[in-house]
């Protein structure tokens, strides 16, 4: 019989911090901009410049290690990592590997195996790179430095994740905790999380781990997945026929989904880590450590228990407004407004994830604000437009954050409660569909549906569907 | 009277009183320039145009009474690795022949508040590295009393410009005696404050833990004055210290009085062992003598560090050199070859070709003990004897005010013998690193001079933030010694 494989992953996790200016000097850290606009002498290794700790980065990390379950190491350093390399401006990054600031953590995640912890070895604080572009054209390479200096953080899982959907879950839980806290937005597409896969196999029972390889540019959940899967069989491929692996890093081709060795532990780079001697030691007293713990936000298990006692919506409504804590926030303000839970519930979880599937956008990106929606939950209640009208408002509504109730006014969309009006409509409508008028009344049901149909055109959806109903039987 | 013969605080009184105007002040400086720069060589960029026109805008801000400062309109040299907007800064390295910073360093910008004016940048061992100002690579610079002789380093260029009259004072900067060293070889006062008092930014680093910028002037009265307006809290630099918020006082001018009496001093006996030329020895125990005279206590002790202060100095400062040079790629700023294969090949053909024998030399000796597998058994061990040289001292200032000892075990060595032996170099420097080691304040100052007409330098050392203190004793020891020494 073949010999079973156990798979076993470590995770490597770079995570953006969400901070406004970098993690050493007071540069901006928003995306895009022209090349080399959000510098200055420290993040572009001008000679003469000095590092200074941004303290918003030591909050947020300090906040994920407790979210996280860390020992907080309340004292800390940072260390230079020497490599050259043309995006690194001083030619070493400044990071942590002697007293990084978490320690010893584990989150619970759960899968279809069941509910299990994963150990996090260490997160540390550390400064991002510049951006290298190749000018084909030109024939050489030019640096952008907007991006160096931008705090991130690295979470170092344990090798506790024996599957893909294991480390998707895993994934998903620090995505979640940290978007909850507002320190990153996790983006793996846009870079602002990236992991690296630690991943090695052996024979199911034994002790001591194999070989391990490191994987990188795994830009989405299905590339991991993918990875994963590509990786173990590689590797079990490799034991089967007497050849060993490895050890070495490994580069993700999406596009080929397949793998290639990038450079082996032979190559590996002496990086001389040594405490930076321009930082000075960070102490993190008891009581900031205190204030921080107690400005934690509400988790989502909290939030969901909450919920469920709260307000009076289904548990799968809850699990799906709590996936986001925008979502979630967007909820609670809005029903602090109407006061009208289920309802509230209804647009988010129908017309909200509809559009941001459709325009391919996050629930953080959402603009419409928490009094819109009211307003517009009110207008439908107060039968002032129908549910048709009322979807196409919410449309421009999510588009552009308008006053739902000033545009109804201004578009000439409030439904016509006036009958007599109505009843002018419909006989014009009758008189107009003869043919339509005689199947209804040999027995076809289905011809009063065109005929409400021809009369909530004629009246620019402005009517009451029921109206229309009862107004066209009667006179029919 | 003539302009050059004014200290730098009576210059700017002389100007303040419409003696002398700072134009007049600088092209006097300008002149002396012209008289011995060609022998001495103590700059690596004057910009004559410039420091004309920023002397007559300070003339006019003294005039309408804007700036009244001890140093308004004093002409004032800085050393070439502090950085300086819109003139090159080169670390007198081949490797930024071409840098012109963007940005003026901390301590220029608080001299330029002040109304001092620069004339120029002064020569300097390549990086601060080294002890003769020959490893420039814009040549030597030559001692101003015997110019066969070095001026020391690395802050050569700053204590020849002053001794030779080419400005009124200078900046330097100290890593293991590079301002103190070379005001002794050039008859000059300079002083290395306690860490953190100066800040380093726009200090181009060399071994970051140990460096401060710190004065080079003609008497003691002027160090205490530019220490006062250099000292800076600046939260740039992480390591500046906020000396008012710590109650450490600033007010330097204040020291200035004539009084040791009860004073305490020690005198490490490692400080007057095997290695000390006899006229230093005898100039530094005078010195002791007269400072006796005035009412000090004065006494011998065991500070027996010295041996493992020389090693430990040339990891830690090596470490982190090879690290804070590392930038300098060819990639960004400064030199680059001229032909390349590759990334690889251009770092490689920039930095041997940018960098000259005793920078790489102390990259390599930097990067091996930073190397895995070595870090534990070298760098980590020099930061343990690091932290015991500074509870060494701290057990000396349990007892002592002041220690007292020769900044130099010889007066200045002739022009190109110390580089054919490093190692001998290196011990040259034994005096003077451990006071950087342990982060603390010491001053030099001039005690006489030796049979060869050159000058000795006496060193004072006090505990962290104790400046006062050393200016106090140089004080009593520069006002008395005339009387008794020469």
């Amino acid at each position: 019989m073949a010999k079973q494989y156990e798979t076993v992953i470590g995770l490597e996790v770079h995570v953006e911090l969400a901070t406004k200016t970098k993690i050493f000097c007071g540069c901006s850290t928003a995306f895009g901009g022209a090349p080399n606009t959000h510098t200055c002498p420290v993040c572009t290794g001008m000679p003469g410049s000095l590092p200074v700790l941004n303290k918003q980065v030591l909050q947020y990390a300090v906040a994920v290690g407790l979210a996280t379950n860390c020992t907080i190491t309340q004292y800390c350093k940072f260390d230079r990592k020497n490599y050259f390399y043309p995006d690194n401006p001083q030619n070493y990054q400044i990071s942590q590997l002697y007293l990084p600031i978490c320690r010893n953590g584990h989150v619970e995640i759960e899968t279809s195996e069941g509910k299990k912890s994963v150990g996090i070895h260490e997160i540390h604080m550390e400064e991002d790179a510049g951006k290298l572009i190749h000018d084909e054209w030109e024939d050489c390479s030019l640096v952008d430095y907007n991006r160096s200096g931008v705090p991130l953080i690295e979470i170092v899982s344990e090798p506790d994740m024996r599957s893909a959907e294991e480390v998707i879950a895993y994934l998903e839980k620090l995505r979640m905790l940290i978007q909850y806290l507002g320190a990153s937005d996790c983006k793996l597409n846009e870079g602002s999380m990236r992991a690296d896969v630690n991943l090695s196999v052996r024979e199911v029972g034994a002790d001591a781990f194999g070989t391990r390889t490191e994987m990188k540019n795994l830009n989405s959940f299905r590339a991991i997945t993918h990875a994963i899967e590509g990786e173990r069989e590689r590797q079990i491929e490799l034991l089967e026929s007497g050849q060993q692996v490895t050890q070495e890093t490994r580069r993700w081709d999406d596009a080929k989904e397949y793998s290639y060795a990038m450079r082996s532990k032979e190559d590996a780079q002496d990086y001389r880590y040594f405490p930076d001697p321009d930082l000075t030691p960070v102490y993190i007293s008891d009581e900031w450590l205190q204030e921080i713990r107690g400005s934690q936000p509400e988790f989502r298990e909290e939030k969901m228990a909450r919920y469920k006692k709260e307000y009076d919506i289904p548990d799968y409504d809850i699990g799906i407004i709590t996936d986001s804590k925008h979502l979630a926030d967007l909820f609670e303000e809005t029903v602090a407004i109407c006061g009208q839970p289920k309802k509230v519930s209804n647009w988010l979880m129908g017309e909200t994830l509809r559009l941001l599937k459709e325009k391919n956008m996050d629930p953080g990106e959402i603009c419409f604000s928490p009094e819109h929606l009211a307003k517009l939950i009110g207008l439908v209640d107060s039968k002032a437009v129908n549910s048709t009208v009322a979807k196409e408002v919410f449309e421009v509504m999510f588009a552009e954050d308008i006053d739902p109730e000033s545009y109804v006014e201004e578009k000439g969309l409030k439904t016509v409660h006036d009958e007599g009006a109505l009843r002018k409509t419909v006989e014009e409508v009758i008189a107009a569909n003869p043919q339509s008028v005689e199947d209804y009344h040999n027995g076809k049901e289905k011809a009063i549906g065109f005929l409400v149909g021809q009369t909530m055109k004629a009246m620019k959806g402005k009517a009451e569907p029921g109206m229309v109903n009862k107004v066209l039987k009667e006179l029919l | 009277m003539d302009i050059l013969s004014y200290s730098a605080v009576e210059l700017s009184a002389a100007v303040k009183e419409g003696k002398v105007t700072a134009v007049e002040a600088m092209e006097a400086v300008l002149s002396r320039i012209d008289e011995r720069e060609s022998d001495i060589n103590a700059y690596v960029t004057i910009d004559r145009e410039q420091a004309l026109k920023a002397a007559a805008a300070v003339q006019e801000k003294i005039e309408k009474g804007e700036l009244t400062g001890p140093l308004a309109g004093v002409p004032v040299a800085v050393k070439d690795n502090l950085c300086t907007e819109g003139m090159r800064t080169t670390c007198s390295s081949k490797i930024l022949e071409n840098f012109v910073p963007t940005y003026s360093a901390e301590a220029v910008l608080n001299l330029e508040k002040a109304g001092a004016v620069m004339v120029g940048k002064t020569n300097m061992d390549e990086f601060a590295m080294g002890s003769t100002t020959e490893t420039s690579a814009y040549g030597v610079t030559r001692n101003p009393w015997n110019t066969d002789h070095v001026p020391g380093g690395s802050s050569g260029g700053s204590a020849a410009a002053v001794a030779a009259g080419e400005c009124f004072f200078a900046l330097g900067s100290d890593t293991g005696g590079s301002i103190r060293q070379p005001a002794s070889f050039c008859g000059v006062v300079g002083l290395k404050p306690t860490y953190g008092t100066v800040s380093r930014y726009g200090l181009v680093a060399y071994g970051s833990s140990l460096d401060q910028i710190g004065p080079l002037t003609k008497n003691v009265a002027d160090c205490a004055a530019v220490l006062e307006t250099i000292a800076s809290y600046d939260r740039k630099d992480s390591t500046s210290i906020n000396r008012k918020k710590e109650k450490k006082d600033t007010d330097f001018t204040t020291a200035l009085v004539e009084d040791v009496k009860g004073m305490k001093i020690g005198i490490p006996k490692d400080y007057l062992g095997e290695g000390l030329d006899s006229e230093v020895k005898n100039a530094v125990l005078a010195a002791a003598e007269l400072l006796a005279a005035k009412g000090a206590v004065v006494e011998e002790f065991d500070l027996s560090l010295v041996a493992y202060a020389i090693p430990t100095y040339y990891t830690i400062a090596a470490a982190e050199a090879s690290s804070n040079l590392e930038r300098f790629d060819g990639i960004k700023y400064g030199y680059r070859t001229e032909k390349f294969e590759g990334l690889h090949d251009l770092y490689k053909k920039t930095r041997s070709e940018g960098f000259g024998a005793e920078v790489k030399r102390r990259i390599m000796l930097g990067s091996f003990v930073l190397s895995s597998g070595y870090y534990d058994a070298y760098y980590l061990k020099a930061l343990k004897v690091k932290a015991m040289i500074k509870k060494a001292f701290d057990d000396a200032f349990a007892k002592y005010d002041l220690i007292l000892g020769p900044v130099a075990p010889t007066t200045a060595p002739k022009l190109g013998d110390s580089l054919q032996d490093p190692l001998k170099m290196y011990l040259g420097d034994i005096y003077t690193i451990a006071v950087n080691l342990a982060g603390l304040p010491a001053i030099s100052l001039p005690c006489g001079t030796d049979s060869k007409g050159l000058p000795i330098g006496l060193q004072l050392i006090a505990d962290s933030f104790q400046e006062k203190k050393l200016i106090q004793a140089a004080y009593t020891y520069e006002q008395n010694k005339t009387k008794c020494v020469e």
